[in-house]
């Protein structure tokens, strides 16, 4: 491998982990609060890149300044956390918290099933491209290697933008106390008058809207078709759990060790860079069943 | 809700209850029915066979549910088993049917022994998620690693011969019919049989209270294991059959949309119910085939959207309807 291969790799494999640490974060932040791991999260990824190609696409045909991409990324993810979390949570979720474990994984998987198709309908198959937003911040070059401005620099400062406010709110804001409080113990918060449904509700809006961010954010760096939401939630998934449900910090490590795997795979042995991220996954459980950071739970009896 | 409805509690058909309607007379009649089916309606004799073949896995995924697991990617045995099919007849041409079947059960228990062996040790989400992963590590395995496995295009498999003679296609669709019918009522009598022994209550018993059978000197972990073999199994026989149906077989066997469409039919059938499986499998095939002329791009909607409905206000499904309406059949007498 030469130099400029490694560099390669590394700048791929960070940008990469960028993007699966915001999805990811989304879905550790749901499952830490509500318990409840989001299978249609992946669909909440997808729609969210569509959204951003179909907004900036009908921006560029009115004429509008191609920067414009990037406002227009945040709003794609504001609507899929408005209008499809919100509901998902308040008409769907709502129902199944006190259900066993088994059924809230379906009841996902089911609104997962309709939100792949729902893409279908709206968008059709055909992949879409739209690179505006990584053409207008140009390209870098680090020792040597030319690389595009949007992945190496932009995506890496959200995450740790995101990794770093996520901290913060939760530990110094209200809100985020409310939602540590509701985490803790449910019941608890309750007596003491915080209003768990909106906290829940609060929640899944922000955890949805990060995967409609991460789908935003990726829409420039590749291409959109169906079928890219199922990667992506077992991709996240295999993150989140590498790290322990609900960790967050965690995550973050988790997502720089697959990402790099992956990325170091496809210039070392491409065929199996999609391997990558699961065998890293099943080596850690295998060790540690909790994940990295995560504590084993208390035994009920 | 109460205990009885929640999902995956059948209701006890143990062997102490006799000749019951729902449980014995139904399903033998239902059988009977099918057998008659090449003769009727030659039309739907190839609908019936894949649907019989898809109910074989379906009453694997059923298996588990009965443990209170629900396995994201048991489409991976299905997959496992028809490509050790496959690869045994380019092996082998002109191997016998019974030899590719075979062939696909033993690739089902070595991969159930390989992945079982790491997933007992999960339940719930991570069960169900890790199933997922290794599903699609065996699917990308599948299309990317083109010149073992013939990536997307699949691998074709020739018609096996039958107790060595060599039928025309019209007779070996007649056999592989029958001979799926005989292994729908064994293999779902044998699988109810297994529920219903010391072992299948042992791994029931996961669903209610684990640590109880620890107190017991039981082994969870071992328990789950012969229920995910048998439910590897039971996938694998149904996997292999379809590839000899479908004379191919591709990595869409894999991917993740049938290993949905698998824990859909189980619950759609009765969650948890042997018999479910397959009267679920049967009705979603003929739905489907006559419904997706139409609805074929809302198809996977109009799924997610009925699974929500039976989940929410059904969660016996299909089976638990038969059982009350058979109940109150009997109690009128």
């Amino acid at each position: 491998m030469t130099p400029t291969l490694f560099l390669l790799a590394l700048f791929d494999g960070i940008a990469y982990a960028a993007l699966v640490f915001i999805v990811a974060l989304g879905l550790t932040l749901i499952f830490g609060v509500m318990r409840i791991l989001n299978i249609a999260h992946g669909s909440l990824y997808a729609i969210g890149a569509y959204a951003t190609v179909s907004l900036s696409g009908w921006a560029l045909a009115l004429g509008l300044a191609p920067i414009l991409a990037f406002p227009l990324m945040l709003v794609s993810a504001v609507l899929v956390g408005l209008l499809l979390g919100g509901p998902i949570e308040w008409l769907l979720l709502r129902r199944i918290y006190d259900k066993p474990e088994v059924l809230q994984l379906l009841v996902t998987f089911a609104v997962f099933m309709i939100l792949e198709d729902v893409q279908r309908l709206v968008w059709g198959t055909r992949p879409y491209f739209e690179a505006t937003a990584l053409q207008v911040l140009g390209n870098v070059t680090v020792l040597g290697v030319t690389y595009t401005v949007y992945q190496l620099i932009l995506l890496p400062a959200v995450a740790a933008a995101l990794l770093l406010g996520m901290r913060f709110f939760l530990r110094h804001t209200i809100i985020g106390k409310l939602i540590l409080a509701t985490t803790e113990d449910r019941e608890a918060a309750q007596s003491i008058g915080i209003d768990a449904d909106k906290v829940f509700l609060f929640t899944f809006i922000v955890g949805a809207a990060l995967a409609g961010l991460g789908g935003a954010l990726a829409s420039p760096t590749t291409s959109i078709l169906p079928g890219m939401g199922a990667d992506m939630i077992v991709l996240s998934f295999a993150v989140v759990a590498t790290a322990g449900l609900g960790q967050i910090e965690g995550a973050a490590l988790t997502a720089l060790m697959i990402g790099l795997g992956r990325s170091f795979a496809v210039y070392v042995w491409p065929e199996a860079a999609t391997l990558v991220p699961y065998a890293i996954m099943v080596a850690v459980l295998s060790v540690r069943p909790q994940g990295l950071f995560g504590s084993p739970s208390a035994r009920k009896i | 809700m109460t205990h009885a409805t929640e999902l995956g509690q059948a209701r006890p058909t143990g062997p102490g209850r006799g000749l019951s309607m729902a449980g014995t007379v139904l399903p033998l009649a239902g059988l009977g029915l099918l057998a008659l089916v090449p003769l009727g309606a030659p039309g739907l004799q190839l609908l019936v066979n894949l649907a019989l073949a898809k109910g074989l896995a379906v009453a694997g995924v059923s298996v588990l549910l009965r443990a209170g697991q629900v396995s994201f990617g048991h489409a991976l045995y299905f997959a496992v088993a028809a490509y050790a099919g496959a690869f045994l007849m380019t092996a082998l041409p002109g191997a016998d049917l019974a030899l590719v079947l075979l062939a696909g059960l033993l690739g089902a228990i070595v991969a159930g022994v390989c992945v079982g062996l790491f997933v007992v040790r999960y339940r719930g989400i991570f069960f169900g998620m890790l199933n997922l992963a290794f599903s699609m590590i065996f699917w990308s395995f599948l299309e990317k690693f083109y010149h073992i496995t013939g990536g997307a295009d699949g691998i074709r498999l020739p018609r096996p011969t039958v107790l060595g003679m060599t039928l025309d296609r019209a007779s070996f669709e007649l056999v592989l019919f029958y001979l799926t019918l005989v292994l729908v009522l064994s293999l779902g009598w044998a699988t109810i049989r297994w529920l219903a022994s010391p072992a299948g209550q042992i791994f029931q018993t996961l669903k209610t209270n684990e640590t109880r059978l620890e107190y017991l000197g039981v082994s969870p972990r071992r328990a789950l294991l012969w229920g995910y073999l048998v439910s590897a199994a039971l996938c694998g026989i149904g996997g292999a059959l379809m590839g000899v149906t479908q004379g191919v077989v591709t990595p869409e066997y894999a991917w993740w949309i049938r290993s949905g469409e698998m824990v859909f039919i189980a619950v759609l059938g009765g969650a948890g119910s042997v018999r479910g499986a397959f009267v679920g499998a049967l009705i979603y095939e003929l739905v489907r085939t006559y419904a997706s002329a139409y609805a074929g791009d809302v198809w996977q909607m109009l799924l997610g959207a009925f699974l929500l409905v039976i989940i929410l206000f059904a969660p016996r499904g299909v089976i638990g309807m038969i059982e009350t309406l058979a109940h109150r059949g009997e109690g009128r007498k």
